[in-house]
């Protein structure tokens, strides 16, 4: 494996980190809260870490799908050890493994706390907390190839592996400008709501964060109560379409722009999306009519609370674990659905669970003629038979993982609901699931090895299992083997 | 520029390569998914899979923002459906490969009614650069610049050279017109040499003169060759009826050995002249007995490289004369450098050379300056021809006074029709032609970019 790369590209993005923490610090001068050194020095050990690792331009800049993934697994790993450092060192929160389970949830977008009460945070380190989101939202990676020239041609490679979906595609011919169009989305999208937001008469400083929450599909908000804290119903529903716009893929939005209506709307998955958004709406809506009363506010909050589940975003306007089982129910299933592929949010993503429905007819099909040729296409188009298989052999992985988090969760003794869905709200990086880690519960009184596992559940879901685990386990047996030549 | 290219094969594959190499917006179209996945894997390019020609497939390419379609997939049609259905969707400029001789006749046809920018027929275009080699067999290959007033060539150093452990400093001794060398490649690195560089037998030099000149050069190294009269050509197949019909329309003696009967039956029907044999072109009975030894030349065309490289390699052993090698797998092109074997000619790269200098010409109409390119010295260094605007900041003062970026060499100057291998008291003039070598990495777009920073202000 080309180390030197690995490191030269890791050394850049933590240096990128570090100018990243310097937006907090602004933040915190402004507000005078006091933490402004703590960010300060932050930003000085991500530079030096930065300046250590980068130190040296590698000669041979080759990269294939080993060092790519490396890059990323490494890259998401060191960012939070380092984003975890202004809380450490500020004493806001105590435990260093609270700080790192913290900034992981930001940076994965999950959204799911251990702080049992954030408003007397300083605003500086709110801000950093939700900024993760809004980073981590659309990729360090990535945005680091918007804004740095990334002269090798096999950068593909690091896209791939951070850009959420079955299938990933360029937008542009070049990977910078294909980086470059993803992010003025993003930053196009980010800055409507948050004046849409300001006009609902959210203070500013509170529309940056859901902002940046809703971004993100992240979820954490400034208020112990989230967005209930809000009694608007104006500002719900900019969150709630908000939330849905931020689970669309992104290429979407690209087509919408360059004119192009036709590949926009002959997108099945996003049909399926808000297909599925609505349906699941309504008949929430019904069921929990007799707790609300009027059928209008009951699809308020029913659209809510579908829409911050299924794109992954974890922000609440009601304690849904006081809802009915049907509803619980369905948002539980949602939280596995996920978002869109090419989109910030999380879970399986609906083009996947597409192409493994389609790829399952065909095999019942195959059943009653074991002769019939079959292909699964999507948009009209084909895809692959790899495609299709990558699909269902992640589904099995992401089952053994969750069923191997669940175990580890139950150590801590306590009850299934609570248990399965703190694994779920994990690795689907939701944030909120039901009973004690619900809307109105955090994580904090979990044991130290289930943070660990749940840590590792965040940054599997938001990775796609895959870079993760090959960037990390891959490396290990080839150096020996290298040694013996 | 953007530019789509449509059909990864060969040539579609190198010119990917080297176009998105230079900064292009490069949209590849290809039908096999395979293939796209792992081009889009190992370069920084777009990739559509679908059928070039067709309207759907184009319009996903956002055909009508691309400044050049080249449609290089193995069907000529399809090729020339896409360029038309590319120009009417408003591609700006099209290329299409069209290798059936049927179609050769109607070029200027379909150029003017198609509206067809270029069509490009790879082997006719290995067969020309053949030929040019075979007139002048004494370089490796040659290039030309400013309207064939610049000749730069490639020549291996044999031992016993007059050349072999001479400083540069004390070239004058041996040879007194005009030529510079100005790059050599030794140990597959690329130098540019200056006066305490001592040459070697076995380099690779790149040496630049007027094109008069460049035969008196060879005189006085004692390395010309005669050129060919008669030649051997090993293989068939297309590139080998065009060399062919060129060499016997001037007077070559050519002997084609093929191993199929009726290819064999077709060639006769087709070159009246020439001498076709029906054998094995492996054999080496065969061509002792058909007399390998009294060529002045053979050629290796079959249609497999390794064959080719072997052959080539037994022929060496056998004449004095020129032996050229078809290699078209790049991989294999690097080993067979290895060889020893010196002439190798690849259709594919070739094709590429050529629509790379018309995407270069397209790029001066807006803003860059480059005239001619061409890759020297194993394709490490480059020779760019600029023409010199009236902007650039050093009209006027002597060379010696100029400081260059490292691995830059200013090699010639040609101006009113005369060409100078310039001192260090010559100095560069509004509207000269000046070829510079260049071993670095970036890409220049202006001959000002050739000094060093802060020579700009003044």
């Amino acid at each position: 494996m080309n180390s030197a790369i690995v490191f030269y590209l890791i050394g850049l993005i933590v240096k990128v980190e570090a100018a990243l923490l310097l937006v907090p610090t602004a933040i915190s001068v402004i507000y005078k809260d006091g933490v402004t050194a703590e960010f300060l020095l932050s930003a000085a050990i991500a530079y030096l870490v930065g300046w250590l690792l980068s130190r040296k331009k590698p000669t041979d800049s080759t990269m294939y799908a080993r060092e790519g993934f490396t890059v990323v697994a490494l890259v998401w790993i060191i960012l939070s050890a380092i984003g975890a450092l202004p809380f450490y060192i500020s004493r806001e929160i105590p435990s260093y493994l609270d700080c790192l389970f913290e900034v992981v949830s930001g940076f994965t977008t999950t959204g799911a706390s251990i702080l049992t009460e954030v408003e007397s945070m300083s605003p500086g380190l709110l801000f950093w907390r939700s900024f993760t989101h809004w980073v981590g939202g659309m990729g360090v990676l990535v945005f680091a190839m918007a804004i740095l020239p990334m002269a090798d041609k096999r950068a593909m490679h690091l896209m791939r592996a951070e850009v959420p979906g079955p299938i990933v595609g360029k937008l542009a011919p070049k990977l910078h400008d294909t980086a470059k169009i993803l992010y003025l989305i993003y930053i196009g999208l980010t800055v409507t709501q948050f004046i849409l937001l300001m006009l609902g008469g959210m203070p500013a400083f509170d529309s940056a964060i859901h902002a940046f929450g809703t971004a993100g599909t992240g979820g954490f908000s400034c208020k112990n109560a989230s967005i209930a804290a809000y009694d608007s119903a104006y500002i719900h529903w900019v969150i709630t379409i908000f939330m849905a716009l931020f689970g669309v893929n992104f290429n979407i939005y690209y087509y919408l722009l360059m004119k192009n209506f036709r590949s926009a709307f002959k997108n099945e998955e996003l049909w399926w999306y808000f297909g599925i958004m609505a349906a699941a709406s309504l008949a929430i809506a019904v069921n929990i009519m007799p707790m609300i009363g009027s059928f209008g506010s009951s699809l308020r909050y029913s659209a809510f609370q579908v829409s911050t589940i299924m794109t992954t975003t974890g922000f609440a306007t009601a304690d849904f674990h006081m809802w009915p089982t049907f509803s619980k129910g369905l948002l539980v299933l949602l939280m596995f659905i996920g978002a869109s592929a090419g989109s910030t949010g999380g879970g399986l993503k609906v083009s996947r669970l597409l192409i493994i429905g389609k790829a399952a007819k065909n095999e019942i099909k195959r059943m009653l003629h074991p002769r019939v040729v079959t292909a699964v296409s999507m948009d009209g188009k084909p895809v692959g038979e790899g495609t299709a298989s990558g699909a269902f052999m992640y589904l099995a992985i992401y089952v053994f993982i969750a069923a191997a988090s669940v175990m580890v969760l139950t150590l801590d003794g306590y009850d299934l609901e609570t248990t399965f869905t703190a694994m779920t709200a994990c690795l689907n990086n939701i944030g909120p699931g039901l009973n004690l880690v619900g809307p109105t519960g955090n994580y904090s009184f979990f044991s130290p090895l289930s943070k660990i596992v749940l840590i590792l559940d965040m940054l599997l879901g938001r990775l796609e299992i895959f870079p993760l685990i090959l960037g990390l386990a891959i490396p290990m047996p080839r150096r020996g083997k290298a040694k013996n030549k | 520029m953007r530019i789509i290219i449509v059909g990864n094969g060969k040539v579609g594959n190198t010119l990917a390569e080297q176009l998105s190499g230079e900064g292009h917006d490069i949209v590849i179209i290809d039908r096999s998914q395979q293939n796209i996945d792992n081009l889009v894997n190992s370069l920084d390019v777009m990739g559509i899979c679908g059928n070039g020609a067709s309207y759907r497939v184009l319009i996903e390419a956002e055909v009508s923002r691309a400044d050049l379609l080249i449609a290089c997939t193995s069907q000529d049609e399809v090729n020339l459906l896409c360029c038309l259905v590319a120009k009417k969707l408003g591609a700006r400029h099209t290329i299409a490969r069209v290798r059936n001789p049927e179609y050769s006749d109607q070029l200027v046809f379909m150029r003017d009614e198609l509206g067809l920018s270029m069509s490009i027929n790879p082997e006719r275009v290995a067969a020309a650069e053949l030929f040019k080699i075979l007139r002048f067999p004494s370089a490796i290959k040659i290039e030309t610049f400013s309207g064939n007033r610049v000749e730069l060539a490639d020549v291996k150093l044999r031992e016993g050279s007059p050349l072999d452990g001479i400083y540069l400093r004390y070239l004058s001794k041996i040879y007194k017109g005009n030529a510079l060398i100005c790059a050599v490649r030794r140990e597959n690195k690329t130098i540019i040499p200056d006066g305490n560089f001592m040459l070697k037998a076995g380099d690779k030099i790149s040496v630049i003169a007027p094109a008069g000149d460049m035969l008196n050069f060879f005189a006085a190294l004692g390395a010309v060759l005669p050129e060919a009269k008669n030649v051997m050509i090993i293989g068939g197949g297309r590139i080998s009826f065009y060399l062919s019909r060129m060499l016997l329309d001037n007077g070559v003696h050519v002997k084609i050995i093929d191993v199929d009967p009726s290819r064999c039956d077709d060639l006769v029907r087709l070159l009246p002249g020439a001498m076709v044999i029906c054998g094995d072109g492996t054999d080496q009975e065969l061509l002792d007995e058909e007399g390998i030894r009294d060529m002045d030349a053979v050629i290796a065309l079959t249609g497999v490289d390794e064959e080719n490289i072997i052959l080539s390699l037994y022929a060496q052993t056998k004449i004095e004369g020129k032996v050229i090698t078809k290699v078209n797998r790049s991989t294999l092109m690097n080993i067979a450098e290895t060889t020893g074997l010196d002439s190798i000619v690849s259709p594919r790269v070739l094709t590429a050379n050529l629509i790379v200098r018309y995407v270069r010409a397209m790029q001066n109409s807006l803003g860059s300056n480059i005239e001619t390119l061409h890759r020297v010295a194993g394709g490490e260094a480059e020779a760019l021809e600029f023409r010199v605007g009236k902007s650039f900041p050093m009209l006027g003062v002597p060379l010696k006074a100029l400081s260059l970026k490292p691995g830059i060499l200013i090699a010639s100057i040609s101006r009113d029709g005369k060409t100078i291998i310039p001192g260090g008291r010559d100095a560069i003039m509004a509207d000269d032609r000046v070829v510079v070598i260049s071993t670095a990495d970036s890409r220049f777009e202006d001959l000002s970019e050739i000094l060093q920073k802060g020579q700009h202000a003044i």
